[in-house]
């Protein structure tokens, strides 16, 4: 028989199988934000076990609020630091340096096909478009990871979603994920791993598959994960040149991250995409997806572009593309949030941050920010918002606010309209 | 650990109930468990529901439908419920984290077909709904007023094993 992607990292990281289907693997990445790690921090200290399996493979960021906004929100940064610096964590990201995690981390080369990955965040199976098995976990899991440097899984079942097809122009992959969970819902792969898998997954740049995997937990999925192929080996080049003799080293060694061809799956979802519209989220639950043409004229009062879901360069990009000489609407407010300080430096670089400006847009540092109404651009009840991010839920953004998910290039439209727009028809 | 499971029922009748409905994120930057113990479910909107109410107050016990916990990984969550005093959540179903989580923390997420949480429902009729739970038998009974219905649960061996453990890290610190 035999094995997916998911199947072959497990086998190259089982450490103890201490009951049937019960799977402890050996971790290559845990990382850490200052939101769920603090309190693992204070339990570990609490037990007389301040210590950490490898500081070479923890890697931490303070990224959902900072600067910090009060005594609380210092403190968790506080700890975060002071434990780094204790520990003597050689990658530890404050003010200055600091970006979203899921985004700063790869953008770092850190992530490598076939590690196994966990972080106290549900959002870590990002790094799967890398071809790893990365996982959001709760602080107790963070703890043991920092302290063992091993997690418990049960058997990585997998659900192959199939894209084949043209995408239209202005329409892309957080399209493709939005409609992909309107197919699964919210809990339709649960335990699983989402494999994102077909031409249109191939012609994908990182930036853009990370997209896809972003939001695998929306749907319930464990980890969303990519095969490794000549995309990943361009993007992490500059990080691996010195440990393969050539790319098609690389490329070689990191086939060996491929599903068999007789691999099983739980389920198979083929989509075909040439007929995909900008879909939009209407409700509370992010598989509640109509197209931005069914959800016109849905009002908007601040349109948000960031998040580790579409902060990234090629986002930034695709926005201003749809920005570029145009105004938000009278009464709309725009903030951006290019993930990272790299990505900020480009966006700078490029002229784009200009459009923003010029379009009336706020420019923040990077942070998580607003999308989880933790710090900055918090909506006020009965207020919506475009929000390239990828959570809906009932107050997410702030109590009694409506976020209604999309791609950049649909939020950018909407906030030049003033309502929910298809970029399509500015 | 000594802990007892069961208790007072309170009904939570929906699905996909997310840990922001749970915990909302603006107590995220609390550090200790027993800062959030105000906060429980502060944003479900549910019909007959008040946060601040008795039953909730005197709960030991959540039933309610699908894939309880969905969203975010936060610990908080359980340990929300944790701090009032809800150690058992019985549902038809549980987003991954948030059950790893209550197992991780020697609490017990008790999962059960759609037919038996829809027996436990109807017991709600009858008034307060008292939960006692065998974990050795694997063995659950609700009574209401004279009425009394019997029912098995499914527990992994790991699941069993943290639970006796009094969670991961005790397991984990154990054996590796």
């Amino acid at each position: 028989m035999g094995q997916t992607i998911a199947q072959k990292i497990f086998a190259a990281h089982l450490r103890d199988e201490p009951f049937d289907g019960t799977y402890v693997l050996d971790l290559d990445r845990v990382l850490c934000h200052e939101i769920t790690t603090p309190v693992a921090i204070a339990d570990l200290e609490w037990r007389g076990k301040d210590r950490v399996f490898d500081p070479s493979k923890i890697k931490a960021v303070i990224d959902h609020v900072t600067p910090a906004k009060d005594s609380k929100t210092a403190i968790q940064g506080k700890i975060l630091r002071e434990w780094a610096g204790r520990h003597e964590i050689p990658d530890f990201f404050d003010v200055g340096q600091n970006g979203v995690c899921h985004v700063l981390f790869p953008e770092k080369g850190f992530i490598r096909p076939g590690y196994t990955v966990i972080m106290g965040d549900s959002h870590t199976c990002t790094h799967g478009a890398f071809g790893a098995f990365a996982a959001g976990v709760g602080t107790t899991d963070l703890e043991v990871g920092i302290l063992k440097g091993v997690c418990a899984f049960r058997k990585p079942a997998s659900i192959l979603v199939n894209i084949s097809g043209q995408l239209q122009d202005q329409v892309v992959s957080k399209d493709v994920i939005l409609n992909v969970i309107k197919q699964l819902g919210v809990n339709g792969a649960t335990d699983h791993v989402i494999e994102f898998r077909g031409p249109v997954v191939d012609a994908m740049s990182m930036d853009a598959r990370m997209t896809l995997t972003n939001m695998a937990i929306e749907a319930g999925g464990t980890c969303g994960i990519c095969w490794p192929d000549q995309v990943t080996v361009d993007y992490l080049w500059p990080f691996i040149s010195e440990e393969y003799a050539s790319k098609e080293a690389a490329l070689a060694d990191f086939s060996k991250w491929h599903s068999d061809p007789d691999a099983e799956y739980d389920r198979v979802l083929d989509i075909d995409v040439t007929d995909l519209e900008p879909q939009v989220t209407y409700d509370y639950k992010p598989d509640c997806v109509k197209t931005a043409r069914e959800m016109k004229d849905a009002p908007i009062d601040q349109v948000y572009i960031g998040t580790c879901t579409n902060g990234r360069l090629e986002d930034l990009q695709q926005a201003a593309e749809v920005l570029k000489g145009r105004k938000l609407a009278p009464g709309v407010r725009g903030i951006l949030s290019p993930a990272s300080p790299k990505i900020f430096r480009e966006a700078m670089d490029q002229g784009i941050l200009a459009i923003f400006m010029e379009a009336g847009f706020c420019i923040t540092n990077p942070t998580c920010g607003a999308c989880l109404g933790m710090s900055n651009g918090v909506l006020a009840p009965g207020e919506a918002c475009a929000a390239t991010s990828n959570r809906n839920f009932q107050g997410r953004m702030g109590q009694g606010g409506m976020v209604h998910l999309m791609s950049p290039a649909t939020a950018a439209a909407s906030g030049i309209k003033g309502v929910v727009t298809d970029p399509r028809d500015i | 650990m000594n802990r007892t499971f069961g208790g007072p029922a309170i009904y939570l009748d929906r699905s996909d109930i997310n840990t922001d409905e749970i915990i909302p994120a603006r107590y995220l930057t609390e550090v200790t468990k027993d800062a959030l113990k105000p906060y429980l479910l502060e944003d479900l909107t549910l019909e007959g529901f008040d946060p601040q109410g008795e039953p909730l107050q005197q709960a030991g016990v959540i039933i309610t439908r699908k894939n309880f916990g969905c969203g975010s990984s936060r610990e908080h969550a359980p340990w929300a419920l944790e701090v009032n005093g809800i150690y058992t959540v019985i549902a038809e179903g549980y987003a991954r984290i948030f059950r790893q989580n209550m197992f991780n923390c020697g609490m017990l997420a008790i999962e059960m077909p759609a037919s038996d949480i829809d027996r436990l429902f109807a017991l709600q009729q009858q008034g307060g709904v008292e939960i006692s739970i065998d974990l050795v038998a694997q063995k659950l009974t609700a009574k209401a007023g004279e009425k009394e219905e019997n029912f098995q649960f499914p527990l992994t061996p790991f699941d069993k094993a943290l639970v006796e453990a009094g969670g991961w890290v005790e397991f984990a610190d154990a054996r590796y």
